[in-house]
């Protein structure tokens, strides 16, 4: 490379003190969340939106690490990338029949939502850009660690701040604050609930008229006594074999 | 007379993002802040309206819900860092992360049942389509 050329490089970059790593990692992150998501949109491939909704929850969790909340993106990768979208894989997989995996939309519905969600998008855009105080430059305090506080607040205790009355809060009244227990409790039933009715719902069914093959297997009597013979003997022959 | 001409829309548009040339200036010298976060919130949550609204394949649909509850989940941890708080702003604080996790949560039990339902709509129908399934229109 030329000297000319590495100056014009030096006069366009800022300097390798000067740049603020934080934001390059929540660039990178967020253009692979937001480009990976518009994708998820535009494919017409079920099995590569899936893909495409890996990478984008993936780089999401990327964020929470970078705004401090370990203990959600780690529960974002775990759950999320790790439990929920390997469902739904399984979902793409079980009913990914050729004429399914790609269904296409009709071009002018494309254009409706597309001018629907771009009037959203100005609306929320100008929402976020409207309060003063979201707009100015973080103080870039990373705080303490988060994950020790959030599990004693899932058991209902509040470390991270006193109540407003309570003596580490200047007051003279002992005041508990209330934490996440019943929350927990309620959303930990929910889960059970809600798998053991998905389990129900997705059941095999059982077939109400049975099927050619045991109608036939059950009218010919002597092999399936045949049948019965071989196996009890075989069942027999294990049990032999054990110790 | 209706109509606004040209250039009183764009400052009335300018007017609505004053933060843009800020965001755009200095992009990897400068802290990020919350309205960053606002900004990829935003996105998640747009895009996965469109895609519930557009996709005709009912694991489409679950993927665009998946979308938005994440969009949500963006904005409720930015709220919630000190690490993006502004100078004299208020955070949530560990509110806003517990909040996360309810929705991550949810998010998996939604996802189960909404996944069975496809299931058992494919088995009666032997399709995922959405717009086949009309039994009920009257």
């Amino acid at each position: 490379m030329s000297g000319a050329s590495i100056g014009l490089l030096a006069a366009f970059t800022p300097p390798l003190a000067a740049i603020n790593w934080h934001s390059v990692l929540f660039f990178l992150f967020a253009v692979v969340a937001c480009a990976c998501a518009v994708a998820v949109v535009l494919a017409d491939n079920v099995v590569r939106m899936a893909f495409y909704l890996v990478l984008s929850l993936g780089a999401t969790a990327g964020l929470f690490f970078l705004a401090g909340a370990e203990f959600v993106g780690a529960m974002q990768l775990m759950i999320y990338v790790g439990g929920t979208l390997v469902l739904l894989v399984f979902g793409v997989m079980l009913t990914a029949q050729a004429p399914f995996v790609a269904i296409k939309t009709s071009s002018s519905d494309r254009v409706l939502a597309g001018l629907v969600g771009a009037a959203l998008l100005v609306v929320l855009l100008q929402s976020a850009f409207r309060v003063d105080a979201w707009r100015r430059p973080a103080v870039a305090d990373p705080g303490p660690p988060t994950a020790t506080p959030l599990g004693m607040a899932l058991l209902g205790i509040r470390v991270d701040e006193p109540a407003a009355g309570s003596p580490a809060a200047g007051g003279s009244v002992a005041v508990v604050r209330n934490g996440y227990l019943l929350p927990f409790e309620i959303v930990s039933v929910h889960l059970l609930v809600v798998l053991v009715g998905a389990a129900y719902l997705a059941r095999a069914k059982r077939r109400r008229t049975p099927r050619a093959i045991d109608v036939a297997a059950s009218s010919t009597g002597p092999e399936t006594a045949a049948r019965e013979a071989r196996r009890s003997s075989t069942s027999a022959l294990v049990s032999g074999g054990r110790p | 007379m209706m109509f606004c001409s040209a250039a009183p829309c764009a400052v009335a548009l300018a007017a609505g993002f004053p933060a843009l040339p800020l965001l755009a200036a200095a992009p990897f010298t400068t802290p990020v802040g919350v309205a960053h976060y606002l900004v990829v919130g935003a996105i998640l949550f747009t895009t996965g309206v469109v895609c519930m609204a557009l996709k005709r394949n009912a694991l489409g649909v679950l993927m665009g819900i998946e979308l938005v509850l994440n969009g949500a989940n963006v904005n409720f941890v930015a709220f919630s860092s000190s690490y993006l708080r502004g100078e004299g702003a208020a955070s949530l604080g560990l509110d806003g992360q517990a909040i996360a996790l309810f929705v991550i949560l949810l998010a998996a039990a939604e996802a189960a049942v909404a996944l069975a339902i496809t299931l058992n709509f494919y088995n009666n129908h032997a399709t995922v389509d959405v717009d086949q399934a009309d039994d009920l229109k009257g």
